[in-house]
């Protein structure tokens, strides 16, 4: 077994880099995927005969499913899927050492004032955790409320029936050719249920999650959050992720039930040779709230629409998205409203930012079903162009089968103007602060949103950006 | 008064980048500290492009001739490098940036400022902010709101004067900061000027505007008067008294080119 890895680049151009550690994997599946691979993950994971059975049909639909011909150049995909390690035992993970750590990550994440302890987190090393003991004083909150946070792979072990009833039917395998590929061979993640009524101000961050599987390449998280209830779950964090993979493909399922409202804030920022594909979404029931709020940084190519279908009467989606593509990245991002149900409504705030070679494209869709009457949906995308060979293309899909509806696309470009950096040097800043500037200015509307530690890290992330920016 | 200019324009012929034909075709200029000096001339005089040239606007070239600033070659200077050493220009338009408040603006005007390294207090930094605008008899709010997105004239001239108050320059252009003012806006930038002015004396001024009017607030030492790049008169406050009763008209026809 190979037991070298390269890894490069950060996802921030300044820290291209490359690095060779010497782990020893405590056990991975070989380089591939086949039925037997598929097999071993399962038994690894001491599942019962159902989920197999679920894992190896999917390998079926996966096989089966033409690569997307749509969205980024997935043409040299297959060539890294034929090498990926689709199931590495987690553990080897964390015996990495922090001495391991390349000076430039542990600058990167100086820089960004991360805490020493979460720093280590990101790194992939030890599970050493200072606020462990903040996890359990929430911990033992949440267990007295009748909530579940645990481990995708605990959530089905110990709450089998919830697990099964649930599964699979927000995103099913069939899907799509990634959704599929997720559900035959998915690793890590988080199962959560909210009880009717539990009302949650404390994020749930899946960050707490330490001892447990890492944010995994092919994470599966499953969501449920019931009657009346409200809660807000964040995954990720801006920090750049240091993986040795560079495939990662989650899918991500919410059931919002009645009168529920449920927040998922995700910011992810990939090392720059990952392809990040990604499904997530959410079913809205009546009377429900969802909204997602997400974050792209980094990756060679991100493909990730967050949706939400409105299922019940008066359902409400939003959706907030940041995309940021450097050099050489493509962020294909977006987001997708289905109206089902009358008197929904919806909304989605797209914005990009694309730098040097950068390349950023909105995809979104806006479907409202014969039925729904009075739906409304509003969809405004705003990209900012850094650079003369930076990219950004809009592809709003609208399907309206519903005579009572209305639903508005508004969509600007707008390029970092001469006068606003020349009128914020004038007032003593250099070049790169002032593009800094104007791009926190760009991005404040959903920066806002985000929990305060989170938009520092994001806005300081801008600033390490824009340093490379210009000259 | 110290007699060694703070800012000294010797011969400046400039104009808009790439263009043939020079805009200001050998201007000579010299304000000593604490001077307030005006600049009257009709539209099209190059009146804004000197301010545009003194704070090194990047469509505009100088072509000829020096600019000096407290012995320093002024442009030779980045813009960011003029307003560190003190220079600063209330400009005509002022673009808006979205999403940027006006504080956090400031904030990050002062940050940059100090040393690597060095990180500005929050709380002096509000403190000097609030200070600042209760000088200027502003409401704190005011500060806000996102640098200059959809503000009035008035409030965007309101704006470059808090900025000034807060980054207190020691040369201070005001580019036609009176155009597009009513009355009243007029009164507060005047007020704002003089403020500050008789709080920092040895601060300079150049006022350039094409109306006599702001002069009935400000008192300026020195009035030149600006014809088709040239300054074609000097003097003082009667200067402008002059122009307001005859016109640029005189100027223009004598010195035709």
């Amino acid at each position: 077994m190979p037991s070298n890895e390269v890894i490069q680049g950060l996802g921030l151009d300044d820290y291209k880099f490359g690095f060779v550690t010497d782990s020893e994997p405590v056990f991975r599946t070989r380089p591939g995927l086949d039925d037997d691979v598929v097999r071993q993950i399962s038994a690894r994971k001491d599942e019962p005969e159902w989920m197999l059975k679920s894992r190896l049909k999917a390998l079926r639909i996966y096989e089966a499913k033409p690569m997307p011909q749509w969205g980024g150049d997935l043409s040299e995909l297959q060539e890294t899927l034929d090498q990926t390690y689709f199931y590495v035992k987690p553990q080897e993970q964390m015996e990495r050492s922090w001495d391991d750590v390349p000076e430039n990550i542990k600058q990167t994440f100086e820089r960004l004032g991360i805490p020493e302890a979460e720093r280590r987190i990101l790194a992939g090393v030890g599970a050493q955790y200072d606020s462990e003991m903040v996890y359990h004083s929430l911990k033992e909150e949440w267990e007295s409320k009748g909530v579940i946070f645990d481990s995708i792979e605990d959530g089905l072990k110990n709450h089998p029936e919830l697990f099964r009833e649930h599964f699979g039917t927000v995103i099913p395998a069939a899907d799509n050719k990634f959704a599929a590929l997720n559900s035959a061979v998915w690793s890590g993640g988080s199962f959560v249920y909210i009880p009717p009524g539990v009302d949650l101000d404390t994020p749930l961050q899946a960050y707490f999650r330490v001892n447990q599987e890492r944010l995994g390449q092919f994470e599966r998280t499953l969501i449920i959050a019931s009657e009346g209830s409200r809660a807000h779950y964040i995954e990720g964090c801006t920090a750049p992720v240091y993986s040795t993979d560079s495939f990662h493909s989650g899918v991500i399922e919410i059931i919002v039930n009645r009168d529920a409202r449920f927040r998922y804030t995700t910011i992810q920022n990939w090392s720059n040779n990952m392809y990040n594909l990604v499904t997530q979404r959410a079913l809205v029931h009546q009377g429900a709230h969802m909204e997602w709020l997400d974050g792209n940084l980094g990756s060679k190519l991100t493909m990730k629409y967050p949706s939400c279908y409105l299922m019940g009467e008066g359902a409400h989606g939003e959706i907030l998205s940041i995309a940021y593509a450097g050099d050489g990245q493509h962020q294909d991002t977006g987001g997708k409203v289905i109206h089902v149900a009358p008197n929904t409504s919806s909304s989605i705030v797209s914005k990009s930012i694309s730098k040097g070679t950068g390349r950023s494209s909105y995809r979104g869709l806006c479907k409202v079903y014969d039925g729904a009457a009075n739906a409304k949906s509003n969809v405004e995308c705003d990209a900012l162009l850094i650079n003369e060979t930076s990219r950004t293309d809009t592809f709003p899909y609208i399907e309206i089968d519903e005579k009572n509806a209305s639903v508005g696309h508004e969509a600007t470009v707008s390029k970092v103007g001469d006068e606003q950096l020349f009128y914020l040097m004038s007032r003593g800043m250099d070049e790169a602060e002032a593009m800094a500037l104007i791009v926190r200015g760009f991005i404040e509307p959903i920066a806002r949103e985000l929990p305060l530690e989170y938009a520092v890290e994001l806005n300081r992330l801008i600033e390490l950006e824009m340093e490379g920016s210009v000259g | 008064m110290n007699d060694r200019p703070i800012l000294s324009v010797t011969g400046l012929g400039a104009r808009v980048a790439e263009e043939d034909s020079d805009i200001l075709k050998g201007v000579d200029l010299a304000i000593r500290p604490g001077e307030i000096h005006a600049i009257m001339g009709p539209n099209g005089s190059g009146k804004s492009t000197l301010a545009k040239v003194i704070a090194g606007h990047p469509g505009y070239e100088a072509t000829t001739g020096s600019v000096v600033f407290q012995g320093e070659n002024l442009l030779e200077m980045e813009p960011d490098e003029r307003a560190q050493a003190g220079v600063f220009i209330a400009f005509q338009y002022p673009v808006a940036i979205p999403g940027v408040s006006i504080a956090n603006f400031l904030r990050t005007a002062l940050q940059a400022r100090l040393e690597n390294g060095d990180e500005l207090d929050l709380f002096d930094f509000q403190e000097l902010l609030m200070e600042r605008m209760e000088l200027l008899h502003m409401e704190p709010s005011f500060a806000q709101r996102a640098v200059n997105d959809g503000f009035s004239g008035g409030e965007k001239k309101r704006n470059e004067i808090l900025q000034m108050a807060v980054l207190k320059p020691s040369l201070a252009v005001m580019d036609e900061t009176d155009s597009g003012l009513d009355i009243d806006a007029l009164k507060v930038v005047a007020h704002g000027v003089n403020t500050l002015k008789a709080e920092n004396p040895a601060m300079s001024v150049l006022l350039i505007t094409h109306y006599q009017r702001m002069l009935n607030y400000i008192t300026p030492d020195v009035v030149h008067v600006m014809v088709k790049g040239r300054i074609v008169e000097s003097g003082g406050p009667e200067v402008a008294t002059g122009l307001e009763e005859r016109g640029y008209e005189e100027y223009r026809r004598a010195r035709v080119v």
